[in-house]
């Protein structure tokens, strides 16, 4: 790692603060960046830390019913805490990575990251979420830009996740078995005015929705409404893993498989 | 450099550290707690596991700036206090939970937060919180038998010698 400054703020304001030196970058739970660091891959001069912000933890509802995530939350503690609010969207941080990296890692994090095979991406397109920073409020549909890119600008720190809860939804993954990130991870959501689906780790292009699916599915929520639907293997990720063709069938099987298992 | 303060199998320490200071180079530089290793440096083997505010985390990816005002735990202090080896380190030794022993501090922490969070965890429960704790000697199968066993569950049901 190349030598860096490493400062703790204990609010937002201080953070937004901090970011605002020369080559600052923000510091969550570090199980992308640190890694990122030790490969010199990325040569900030401070890294502004910021688990010490009490503001941006935690998990809650607010008066229109949505399970609102405080940036800086813990997977480990989004697995616990909206277990009763939200089960999909619990389930689905509870089966990140591994317990160690659950206990530091964060749902900010990850989504300031967008790698295309992570799981909170396809979470927060899947349920239509609204991403909250210290600026301003950006809807998933217009935040997810292609992969490792997203609608935030330089210092810009992701503050809040709120995310509207559905009747029934499921995350569905195949894991690549050394990463344990999704081979292919479908999240499939069913709210009044139509369902919502959402891939991850399938496309060059990050995550996306399926319309086709999301319009079969709206009309027939079951799986059997999916049947002669495949998404096209072109733009799909090919590698060692596994090719494009086999991620695309992938997508199908495992969005049959949420659907089936959505409670 | 800067200053950083936390307690360490409770005692309080301080130390100048860079930023870049990871928290296993703390404990094995700056402290000489060499139990703590270092397998991968890469956020997967699990070989640098300790307890952080009593939560299990790999140390090899967290920086010792961030355990400023922390309780760290390391295998140093697992022990009981008459150090005599605790539940978890006499299963594993009971039930040759271990060969080469590299993995073995990692999977002792990581099994000692597993059992405060479900002291009856199931074979499937056991296996899946191992999954970032990787071992090249055993198998894993003996692992999860002093798990098991740790736990006080009868363990003539677990997979495999
Ligand atoms: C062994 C292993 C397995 C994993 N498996 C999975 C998996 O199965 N699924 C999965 O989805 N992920 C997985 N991950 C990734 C993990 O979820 C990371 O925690 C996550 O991607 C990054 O979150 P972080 O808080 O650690 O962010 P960091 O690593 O600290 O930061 C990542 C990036 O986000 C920026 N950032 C951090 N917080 C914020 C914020 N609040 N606002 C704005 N920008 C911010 C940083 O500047 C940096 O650019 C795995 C990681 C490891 C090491
Ligand atoms: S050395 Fe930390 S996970 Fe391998
Ligand atoms: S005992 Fe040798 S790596 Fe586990």
């Amino acid at each position: 790692m190349y030598a860096f400054d490493v400062e703790r703020p204990t609010s937002v304001a201080d953070a937004v603060a901090a970011l605002g030196k020369e080559e600052a970058q923000a510091l969550g739970g570090g199980q992308t960046l640190i890694p990122t660091l030790k490969q010199r891959l990325a040569m900030p001069s401070v890294l502004v830390s910021l688990t010490g912000i009490a503001e941006i933890q935690g998990v809650c509802k607010d008066d229109d019913g949505r399970v609102c995530i405080g940036g800086g939350t813990k997977h480990a503690v989004v697995a616990k805490e909206a277990a009763a609010h939200y089960p999909a969207l619990a389930e689905l941080a509870s089966h990140i990575g591994d317990p160690a990296v659950r206990n530091r890692g964060t749902i900010g994090g990850s989504l300031a990251n967008n790698d295309p095979s992570a799981c909170y991406p396809a979470a927060a397109l899947g349920s239509g979420a609204t991403i909250v920073t210290n600026t301003r409020e950006i809807a998933a549909d217009d935040y997810f830009q292609g992969m490792f890119t997203t609608a935030l600008d330089e210092g810009e720190i992701i503050t809040e996740v709120k995310f509207p809860v559905p009747e029934k939804a499921k995350y569905m993954k195949f894991e690549q078995p050394a990463s344990r990130f999704a081979l292919v991870g479908v999240f499939v959501a069913k709210y009044a005015d139509g369902v919502r689906v959402a891939v991850t780790g399938a496309s060059n292009d990050g995550v996306f929705r399926w319309s086709e699916a999301e319009a079969a599915l709206s009309k027939d929520f079951s799986a059997g409404a999916l049947d002669g639907l495949s998404v096209p293997g072109d733009g799909m990720i090919s590698d060692l893993h596994g090719s494009g063709d086999y991620r695309a069938h992938l997508v199908a099987v495992m969005t049959k498989r949420a659907v089936a298992a959505a409670h | 450099m800067a200053k950083v303060t936390m307690t360490v199998n409770g005692k309080s320490v301080s130390r100048d550290v860079e930023g870049r200071t990871l928290l296993v180079q703390f404990l094995r530089e700056k402290l000489n707690l060499t139990g703590t290793h270092v397998g991968c440096d890469t956020s997967q083997c699990g070989a640098c596991v300790v307890h952080v505010n009593g939560e299990a985390v790999k140390s090899c990816t967290m920086f010792a700036a961030e355990a400023e005002g922390a309780e760290v735990t390391t295998i140093e202090a697992v022990e009981n206090d008459d150090g005599s080896l605790s539940v978890v380190q006499q299963a594993f030794q009971d039930h040759h939970g271990l060969q080469c022993g590299f993995c073995t501090p990692g999977m002792v922490m990581t099994a000692t937060a597993l059992l405060k969070e479900n002291p009856k965890p199931s074979e499937a429960e056991i296996r899946d919180h191992l999954e970032g704790n990787i071992c090249r000697c055993t198998g894993y199968h003996n692992i999860v038998k002093a798990i098991m066993a740790a736990s006080g569950q009868d363990v003539s049901s677990v997979a495999a010698e």
